[in-house]
């Protein structure tokens, strides 16, 4: 388990697209916040796929928000990962692990 | 010889008492004799009789830009009525101030074919008691010629009227086109109030809604905003994703052996709709082929072929633009019909019982090909019924027009979520990830499997949606209906329950 080292965000608001914010937290846990043009349909199904992206990675002590505007999930996955990298300013990008 | 018996089944005959004419009313001072016009809404609701628990109607033809029904709505409000049926023929976002009216009780009823914007969404979550009966535009036709609704008191705005109520629509500033609603209001209720913004010296012929059939008329400022009238001008929409669907729909008409001189078509608006209309121009112009006529909502692009004489002649019940409302009283073989001889399933005579070609949208479609065009994928009412089930009932081809996917919705479904069209009525689905046929289509889909179209099962678009999107959650619903779906013969489709 690693933690992310700053704040980083990933993406646009624009249809289609999320936007995601992540920062490293004092507890040992993944805190959630989303806001999602298709809550009621996607909403659970997003929240898993954004812990499942957080394990693959090894990461603890985070906390993400997503504003989604009905991004498919390799969308959301792209823009997690994308922001993970960027929080930990990796040079040495683990291309097998995303 | 008469027997006697004979005489006394005759009805009572009663004698002239010399003051059916009355000499009184003839006076030569120059003096309007007899006035239909009043000097306030109030004065005409007054004059109409309009009482708690009455019916009361209006129509659609200003679409976004009515200044009418909210007006009247208010006035009738501050009257005291209550316990009103309210029958528009559709009811658009701007009618959103009804919620008011419903929630201190002046309507607690409604007939409409559309339900929209903040008064769907507060209907959807149970706003009223009685549940919205919503009908399609040739079902409410039979709705009203069949007795259950009975309007006691129509409100038609017109765009200009002559002082004793013969009114058009496709002049004056308020132009809204054809009134082909408003005329089925004006032929069967049983008080009528005109109301318009532009009075034209008597007679002002030809008229859509005529003398004999207005009590009495009104004269406001505007009964329209001319910029919310029209959908706006008639664009080729740049959407890669819509030019493909249109291009298909247009592929599928030309192949499905329909195509040829003097065939019918009926096109929506939106994006793909319009687009297929100008694809089809192209194909007709390349092969010398003529429709007989185009039916419907009439957009400008059918007005463009009509004026090149691709197409002989328009039937307009609803003018969606500016230049098909223009278009109206310009053109001779652009006529104006009623809804009656539109697509009332009882008429003696709906054009859509001649109509070839029709080509749709929807929201959604299910495995089944039922077609939902009103409630949203959260569950909220934000559509309109309009001619889809009509059309698609009566036409020899339905197409219906949709992407697989909006964003993250999918719209090829399992099962929708309200049925307006049922399914055994849809021919084709043509999505941009391929076309389905019903299959009871055996022959067309032959046709168009031949002519290289991509013919794909329905199934397999809702699995491929389902790949993309994911499966979505169902929509939690409560028990309480809130909208009963009205087949175009009035029996019950389907229901529209309130959100949990």
């Amino acid at each position: 388990m690693s933690k992310i080292k700053k704040r980083a965000h990933a993406g646009t608001l624009e249809s289609s697209d999320a936007f995601i914010e992540i920062e490293p937290i004092e507890e040992d846990k993944i805190k959630i916040e989303l806001q999602s043009s298709v809550e009621e349909m996607y909403g659970d199904d997003i929240r898993e796929l954004i812990k499942k992206v957080i394990n693959e990675l090894d990461i603890s002590h985070i906390s993400v928000k997503v504003q989604d505007k009905g991004a498919l999930d390799y969308v959301i996955k792209a823009r997690l990962q994308a922001a993970i990298l960027r929080a930990n300013d990796d040079e040495k990008i683990k291309w097998d692990k995303l | 010889m008469i027997d006697s018996k004979e005489i006394k089944n005759i009805t009572k005959l009663t004698p002239n008492k010399a003051d059916f004419f009355k000499a009184s009313s003839k006076n030569h001072s120059g003096k309007e004799r007899f006035s239909k016009i009043c000097e306030s809404i109030e004065e005409s609701i007054k004059r109409s009789g309009l009482k708690d628990g009455m019916t009361i109607s209006f129509h659609h033809a200003f679409r976004g830009g009515d200044k009418v029904l909210n007006v009247v709505m208010d006035i009738i409000a501050k009257m005291g009525f209550k316990d009103l049926t309210l029958a528009s023929s559709s009811l658009a976002s701007v009618h959103d101030p009804l919620i008011e009216h419903i929630k201190n009780g002046v309507v607690t009823q409604i007939y409409t074919s559309g339900l929209r914007s903040k008064l769907g969404e507060a209907i959807s979550k149970g706003l009223m008691e009685k549940p919205v009966q919503v009908h399609s535009h040739g079902g409410r036709v039979h709705l009203v010629k069949s007795g259950e609704l009975n309007i006691d008191v129509a409100f038609i705005g017109v765009p200009v009227i002559d002082r004793f109520g013969n009114a058009t629509g496709y002049k004056g500033r308020s132009k809204c086109g054809s009134l082909g609603y408003a005329m089925t209001d004006a032929r069967y209720a049983k008080y009528v109030v005109a109301i318009s913004e532009s009075l034209e010296e008597y007679p002002s012929f030809p008229a859509s809604i005529t003398q004999d059939q207005v009590d009495s008329i009104v004269l406001v400022d505007e009964v329209g905003d001319p910029s919310q009238i029209g959908e706006g001008a008639t664009r080729m929409t740049t959407n890669p994703k819509e030019l493909l669907l249109a291009r298909r729909a247009a592929r599928v008409i030309v192949n499905s052996g329909l195509f040829k001189n003097g065939y019918s078509l009926q096109t929506g608006t939106g994006g793909a709709s319009l687009a297929t209309t100008i694809f089809l121009s192209e194909k007709m112009e390349e092969e010398n082929i003529t429709a007989s006529f185009g039916l419907g909502g009439i957009t400008g692009t059918m007005v463009y072929m009509l004026k090149r004489g691709q197409i002989k002649t328009l039937l307009d019940v609803q003018s969606f633009d500016e230049f098909a409302a223009k278009s109206l009283g310009e053109n001779l073989n652009h006529i104006e019909i009623s809804a009656n001889q539109y697509a009332n399933p009882s008429s003696k005579g709906a054009a859509i019982k001649q109509l070839d070609v029709v080509v749709l949208s929807a929201l959604e479609i299910d495995i089944n090909f039922n077609v939902n065009v009103l409630t949203g994928s959260k569950g909220i009412l934000r559509g309109a019924s309009g001619g889809h089930c009509d059309t698609a009932a009566e036409a020899k081809l339905s197409i219906i027009v949709a992407p697989l996917t909006r964003g993250r919705i999918p719209t090829i479904v399992n099962r929708v979520n309200t049925i307006i069209t049922p399914g055994n009525t849809v021919d084709v689905v043509v999505t941009d990830q391929g076309v389905a046929v019903n299959p009871k289509n055996i022959e067309l889909k032959q046709r168009l499997k031949k002519a290289g179209i991509t013919v794909v099962e329905i199934e397999d678009l809702y699995k491929k949606a389902i790949k993309i999107c994911g499966k979505p959650k169902p929509i939690n619903y409560s028990d309480k209906v809130v909208a009963t779906i009205r087949y175009r013969d009035g029996s019950v489709l389907d229901v529209v329950k309130a959100l949990a």
